[in-house]
């Protein structure tokens, strides 16, 4: 049974520059690396020091307010570098990788008889349980927590993002044996999009209720799909997990073995040959990133797609829950009369002497420009446009800003996380960092109301 | 040094980081984002950003405003000129290239119109640039509108020292008392409107002020008349009208009156582009037209049932037809580029269409029963300004509403697993 979902509310952002549909197996690197900014508000309690040696599926650290949820290396190999920034904070480890892996591994155990609370501890200590997130607040689930129902999007909308229906393809026995424990976390339902055409495995899944997903960017993004299925009231949980990172919770269950492999496309204007890579979670990114080949010197490499990703640099690690690496030019020039002039070369949501609307399908090469200066809110009305939940967008960024805990809380900010304000910001003529201020009114709120 | 080779650009660039942190930093960036936009790259979110900033939604609102100037430039002049032929008991045909855009009109507009563009800009700009060495921000571009909208709402002869003390008001107490841009309650221009009408009633209101130099030649022998439509209308004079004007007049813009409100054509025109370049909301312009022409028709309609006689002092506003209303006086120029100022009026879309409604409603009411004054489109933006935030309020409370029914059907599990465990397992089974 699948119930579709249209969204007519958005805007998409064709960019050159999208991975061709082929997978290369990508160089294996010297040295992988966690970064502990993927793990929001998570502070992390190392288990191993400096200079020891680890296995893969090893724990690192754990969450200080959880001993049991474990995070773990991605490789075996030597601890290198724990990298510290201000007030000792834990930036990054890194992982000297060793020429022959030592898997460590679990007893495997019995999805299908196991009980809900073993499937908990097992994915805790397998290191898969930061692969869960959950909304409000979006951050990584409480084991504790019984969620109303889970979402997986395997629809991908974002501009240059992975495609799921190609990625995921020969993996029906992991998203299974995922899809199975996950059901017994939930007594409600497990919602599984795909696109309207598409041929994914996750459509073929048992045990979920699938939802066919049509419409521009953001109908991809899980946030869209829960608000219009199934919209998070105050103290709901729901549970959000991406299918990439179904395959290595369904691959430890059935193997025991935390295995961080990845399919990862690596797209942008800047990348000479776009395609997708088989890698692992924390590697290099060069490693892949000049096989394909850069036209360019002043790029700049995003974990992530360019919306959402975060701001990373060629010799950098693929993060934790990455499915996408995008490089694009770096916007850092003047232009004269950028102000007043036509533009046919960038996006745009008005018709001001921009010229997108002509050509909806046409693809741009968008820089990293701002393209204005910061200014406070003036117009209204645009990001509605682009916005189809059933929330003021502007109004609950104002109620951030302003640090009003019952604004924010009624006007929804418990069902949005800092990716559904991607689209908005993009739009924004004020050039406000909408995705931040989300960020910080969902943090507030989380640490004033628990 | 090598600066010699080096690019204007460059040069610039080098300029900018001297100024860095210094007081007048943000003046000399206000020079320098008028030349360049920025070298600015994203820090922090989405790492591409859409082509549009605020200068260029500022921009395109002058730029329908551009076509209205240039008209009104033609227009002072040549209601100038035909005022002094009908005091002589000259007849005159409108002939738009004999008459109408001629040089001799255009000097006129010349001498009066720009000094109003360049005081309104001159003194509005100059406090803008102290307010933001001041307060160490950025100069806001919000002005930009606001310098051209005044002068083509005021009288063509209104002082310029006048202007220069209504402007420095409305900025300062209409805007920057809030926190500048985007903060304001008040519609800036409008701000200074009303400055002008209730600090110098006796100047701004009358028959005399909306010609140029009727106001100077009036009680001598040369005294010319400058009676807008509504004028003639507020004094029952309403046949004296029709001969002076037809409807086309009235349309195209051929009429006296403040001087860039007269065209309805040129301010349509202007609309259509602002709705199209979908920098202003059609939600507002829409639903105030449907407001205006609703009251217009409840006017109508009492004089047709008898209610009003003809020697009512509203007979003459009142048995206006109701679609007139639009194309004579403010209303079609307030309801364009007044109302929908972004930072003053509705901000949700349900909001806009209560919010546009209710400007052309009392538009077109305070204009039939001010007895001092026979306009009100100013009075009524400014009116809604203030309660559009208490609109949107009433329909974000509606989305809350929605929120909490929602919250009654909520399934929420208890955080204590242990106890849960069996229950849920049964529900899973």
């Amino acid at each position: 049974m699948s119930k579709d979902i249209r969204i007519k509310k958005g805007l998409n952002i064709n960019l050159v520059g999208a991975a061709e549909q082929t997978i290369s197996k990508a160089v294996l690197s010297n040295v992988y690396a966690i970064n502990l900014d993927d793990f929001h508000g998570i502070t992390p309690k190392m288990l191993v020091k400096e200079k020891a040696e680890i296995k893969a599926g090893e724990a690192l650290f754990y969450n200080k307010n959880r001993e049991d949820m474990l995070f773990v290396s991605p490789v075996s190999g030597e601890l290198i570098e724990i990298e510290r920034g201000a007030r000792r904070r834990i930036l990054t480890l890194k992982i000297l990788a060793d020429k022959s892996q030592q898997n460590l591994g679990h007893n495997v155990l019995d999805v299908s008889s196991a009980s809900s609370q073993e499937l908990k501890t097992y994915l805790l200590k397998g290191g898969c349980w930061p692969f869960i997130k959950q909304r409000p607040y979006d951050i990584i689930a409480d084991p504790d927590t019984i969620p109303k129902a889970i979402f997986i999007s395997g629809h991908t909308t974002a501009p240059l993002a992975a495609d799921y229906d190609f990625v995921l393809q020969g993996k029906e026995n992991e998203l299974q044996t995922a899809i199975t424990a996950l059901g017994k976390m939930t007594p409600g339902k497990i919602h599984v999009s795909v696109g309207k055409s598409s041929s994914s495995p996750l459509a073929g899944l048992n045990g979920i209720e699938l939802h066919k997903v049509s419409g521009p960017h953001p109908a991809g993004l899980v946030g869209t799909q829960i608000n219009k299925i199934d919209p998070i009231n105050k103290r709901e949980i729901v549970w959000t997990v991406t299918p990439q990172d179904l395959i290595i919770i369904g691959e430890l269950l059935l193997t025991g073995i935390f295995n961080p492999e990845r399919i990862v496309a690596l797209a942008g204007s800047c990348i000479k040959t776009p395609k997708y890579y088989k890698t692992k979670i924390g590697t290099e990114i060069s490693t892949f990133l000049y096989a394909s080949g850069v036209n360019s010197d002043d790029f700049r490499v995003i974990n992530g797609d360019v919306l959402t990703g975060a701001k990373s640099k060629p010799d950098g690690y693929l993060g934790f829950y990455n499915t996408t690496v995008t490089a694009i030019p770096e916007g850092d020039d003047y232009e004269f009369f950028g102000w007043n002039k036509p533009i046919f070369n960038k996006i745009s949501a008005t018709r001001a002497l921009t010229f997108s609307w002509m050509q909806p399908n046409k693809k741009y090469d968008l820089n990293t420009n701002t393209n204005g200066e910061h200014r406070a809110f003036v117009v209204t009305g645009m990001y509605e446009k682009v916005f189809p939940m059933d929330i003021y967008p502007l109004q609950l960024l104002k109620a951030c800003m302003v640090k009003d805990l019952d604004e924010m809380e009624q006007l929804g900010l418990y069902e949005v996380a800092p990716e559904d304000f991607s689209l908005t910001e993009f739009v924004c003529i004020s050039k406000q960092p909408h995705q931040q201020i989300i960020r910080e009114g969902l943090d507030l709120l989380h640490k004033e109301i628990g | 040094m090598s600066d010699k080779r080096l690019t204007f650009k460059k040069r610039l660039h080098i300029l900018k980081h001297r100024f860095r942190g210094k007081k007048m930093a943000p003046a000399f960036n206000a020079f320098h984002t008028f030349l360049f936009s920025p070298d600015e790259t994203t820090h922090s979110g989405s790492h591409i950003r859409g082509a549009d900033d605020l200068k260029r939604t500022m921009n395109t609102v002058i730029m329908a405003l551009v076509p209205v100037l240039l008209f009104s430039m033609f227009n002072t002049g040549y209601q100038h000129y035909a005022a002094i032929d009908a005091a002589n008991g000259v007849a005159r045909e409108l002939s738009l290239w004999g008459n109408f855009f001629t040089w001799e009109n255009l000097w006129i507009g010349i001498t009066q119109v720009l000094p109003l563009v360049i005081v309104s800009y001159g003194v509005g700009l100059l406090i803008e640039f102290i307010f933001a060495v001041i307060k160490g921000h950025e100069v806001e571009e919000g002005y930009l509108v606001t310098g051209m909208l005044v002068p083509l709402i005021v009288p063509v002869d209104t002082p310029l020292w006048m202007l220069s003390v209504a402007v420095a008001f409305g900025v300062i107490i209409g805007k920057e008392v809030f926190g500048g841009t985007g903060m304001n309650i008040l519609n800036p221009a409008l701000t200074i409107r009303a400055f002008l009408f209730f600090a110098y009633p006796t100047w701004m209101s009358g028959d005399k002020v909306w010609v140029h130099e009727a106001v100077e030649l009036a009680g001598g022998p040369d005294a010319i008349s400058g009676e807008t439509v509504l004028g003639y209308l507020a004094q029952n004079r309403g046949a004296e009208m029709s001969t002076a004007y037809d409807t086309w007049d009235m349309f195209w813009g051929f009429i006296p009156g403040s001087v860039g409100e007269t065209s309805a054509f040129l301010i349509l025109l202007g609309g259509l582009f602002l709705i199209f370049s979908k920098i202003a909301s059609w939600r507002i312009m829409v639903s105030a037209v449907i407001g205006s022409l609703v009251m217009g028709l409840i006017f109508n309609g009492v004089v047709d049932a008898g209610w009003i006689t003809e020697t009512s002092n509203f007979y003459g506003l009142m048995s206006f037809e109701f679609w007139k209303h639009l194309i004579v006086g403010g209303l079609a120029f307030g309801i364009v580029y007044m109302a929908t100022d972004p930072v003053t009026g509705s901000q949700t879309n349900r909001g806009k269409w209560i919010y546009g409604f209710l400007i052309g409603f009392l538009s077109v009411m305070i204009r039939v029963f001010n007895p001092a004054y026979p306009e009100g489109v100013f009075l009524a933006i400014l009116l809604m300004n203030v309660f559009a935030p208490t609109i949107d309020h009433y329909v974000v409370r509606g989305n809350v509403a929605r929120r909490m029914k929602r919250l009654k059907n909520a399934t929420i599990f208890p955080k204590d697993l242990d106890s849960k465990e069996e229950e849920l397992k049964v529900e899973t089974a």
